[in-house]
């Protein structure tokens, strides 16, 4: 039999769907990658063997009764473990959670369930989804399939490294500032933020509320499209749930994959096209520009003068709402508790608990944020830059009167060497340059592989207007269809 | 100018129930003062007339009928408790020792 773990999504369903495998024999084999490959990955901080065999097996016997099934049914997924599973545990990437195991499933994974997904198990991360290189992991660093000395992206770097190196075809992410796009580009996948509010939130480990955007991480835009279709959609019980109806995103990969481009006006972001990425970034991305024109596009310069100020704004925010949301972690209800021996008070006890269970970037961020909603530093930090997140707003809405979609880098810089950036946090702020502005804005963003640079894969951003991600879809898909898929070193 | 001391991080940490070690006061103090001196730019382009924006998302109240739905189970709520007692989470004391 075909190695089905080499398979896009799109083609592993269709094994299915023809009989020619089971989803059981697919769920199996995708186990036994993960068995041969992810001790040296560390992509998994959970695998789930035996929920993934009932779960492959229940996709086997509705599809044997004669049941229609949806287009993903029986495809293995990969999940970020800051989405809360029903039974399976769920860390953040935190000691403070270790063990855990949430009495419920997140919105998006009961989707995922009831479309006959199979969740292989759960993805490392930065703890809380804080950090850009997945070395903020309570359990240790993944590492980049294309070399296991370099870091995978953060925070999502389990979920992008376990398609790299193919221990499933599909993952779920989340992007707070660039936490599935940064990691799709440097690992050489795809990695899509869809409108804030098109993807439920209920049931994600909050870090930034109005910031996270649950999403799809595959290897092909097609499947990115079609797992976004599985994902998204309004769900009363997120009050930011947007009652819209989804755009075809998966009609739209399809349009794109056909070439044609012709009509479409793509807006280069002058301020993110050259300065501050690394000359192999730039040129990468200028060749796939070119790419695009070929194919008819029409590429114009547009200016974002505030998009300098994203980063700033969204490391003042992002702290801000996170010191409020991790307040909860406080030794009562449920993970770590530290220091109860009967002679301590609660406050003393939650202290000692919160030293222990957190680690360096989320205290970092916790008192950065605790600062900038404090008395006297509040109009002078938040309150400034939640007017510059109304001046980025304008710059989007400005910019795309005149175009379709806004392109740029994903990153700055290809995947560094692990450890080369922890003692200086700012320098690895940098890291999310690119991605920031969309998380700010509120809509969607995909990031594209598009070529290498010293041998690594370089990310192509694509951002398009609140509710329209299937522009998105269809731009990535026709860059796809000009420049290929990488295929990363064997392992 | 330092924008944030070490003292000032010690009582940071206080009010977010953090119980920070002398070594991470040293590094942090260091590190805070990098990252908000970088981020002090939000003020360079900001003029009063510019309304705030919180969420991309126009929020409202949402509110629904107060009628009982299933909910979890008692126990499955304790479940992931670091210590419950009579179907309840058991927390540790509340009041100080009198000085």
């Amino acid at each position: 039999m075909t190695d089905v773990t080499r398979l896009t999504a799109t083609q592993v369903a269709a094994l299915i769907a023809s009989g020619e495998a089971s989803a059981t024999e697919v769920a199996q084999a995708h186990l036994d990658r993960i068995a041969a490959v992810d001790d040296r990955v560390h992509a998994f901080l959970h695998v789930d063997a035996e929920g993934a065999l009932v779960a492959a097996r229940a996709v086997d016997q509705r599809r044997a009764s004669g049941e229609a099934l949806g287009p993903l049914a029986g495809v293995p997924v990969a999940v970020k473990d800051i989405v809360t599973t029903r039974g399976v545990p769920t860390t953040a990437g935190s000691k403070i959670l270790e063990g855990w195991r949430p009495p419920y499933d997140a919105t998006i994974v009961e989707r995922m369930r009831a479309a006959g997904l199979v969740m292989l198990g759960k993805t490392n991360l930065d703890e809380f989804a804080m950090g850009s290189s997945t070395e903020y992991s309570a359990y240790g660093p993944t590492y980049n399939p294309w070399d296991l000395t370099r870091i995978p992206g953060g925070s999502g770097g389990g979920s992008a490294a376990a398609l790299a190196a193919y221990e499933a075809p599909l993952a779920v992410g989340t992007d707070t500032g660039g936490s599935i796009r940064q990691p799709g580009a440097v690992t050489g996948t795809v990695g899509a933020k869809p409108t804030y509010g098109g993807t439920s939130r209920y049931g994600l480990i909050a870090f930034s509320s109005s910031l996270d955007t649950p999403g799809p991480c595959a290897r092909t835009v097609e499947d990115a499209a079609l797992l976004h279709a599985v994902l998204a959609g309004h769900d009363p019980r997120d009050s930011t749930s947007i009652p819209q109806p989804v755009p075809d995103v998966v009609g739209a990969a399809r349009q794109g994959a056909t070439g044609d481009l012709t009509g479409v006006r793509i807006g280069l972001v002058r301020e993110f096209s050259g300065e501050g990425a690394e000359p192999g970034v730039t040129a990468a991305f200028r060749d796939a520009v070119d790419a695009l024109t070929k194919l008819g596009a029409e590429v114009v310069e547009v200016s974002c003068p505030h998009f300098q100020y994203a980063l700033p704004a969204y490391y003042l925010i992002a702290p801000s709402e996170c010191s409020s949301n991790l307040a909860r972690f406080d030794g009562v209800r449920y993970g770590l508790r530290v220091g109860d021996d009967g002679a301590k008070a609660l406050e003393e006890v939650m202290s000692l608990t919160r030293e222990a269970g957190f680690g360096p970037e989320v205290k970092r961020r916790i008192i950065i944020g605790t600062y900038a909603l404090s008395s006297g530093y509040y109009d002078a930090y938040y309150g400034q830059a939640q007017k510059v997140r109304t001046l980025i707003t304008r710059d989007f809405t400005a910019a795309f009167e005149q175009v379709d979609v806004l392109v740029s880098p994903t990153t700055p810089f290809v995947a560094f060497p692990l450890g080369s950036r922890t003692s200086d946090p700012y320098q690895m702020y940098l890291a999310d340059l690119f991605t920031i502005p969309t998380n700010l804005y509120g809509g969607p963003g995909i990031s594209v592989p598009c070529g290498l640079s010293e041998g690594l894969p370089v990310g192509f951003q694509i951002m398009a207007p609140t509710l329209r991600d299937d522009r998105m879809y269809r731009v990535a898909a026709a860059l796809e269809s000009a420049v290929g898929t990488l295929t990363p070193p064997a392992l | 100018m330092a924008a944030i001391s070490r003292e000032e991080v010690a009582h940071l940490a206080r009010l977010s129930r953090l119980a920070v070690t002398e070594q991470e006061l040293d590094l942090f103090a260091g590190q805070l003062d990098v990252i908000l001196q970088a981020v002090a730019r939000v003020g360079e382009v900001v003029a009063e007339d510019i309304p705030p924006t919180s969420h991309s998302v126009p929020l409202t109240n949402v509110l629904r009928d107060d009628v009982e739905v299933p909910c979890l189970t008692p126990e499955d709520a304790l479940a992931g408790a670091p210590d419950a007692e009579d179907g309840r989470f058991r927390v540790p004391r509340i009041l100080e020792e009198e000085a």
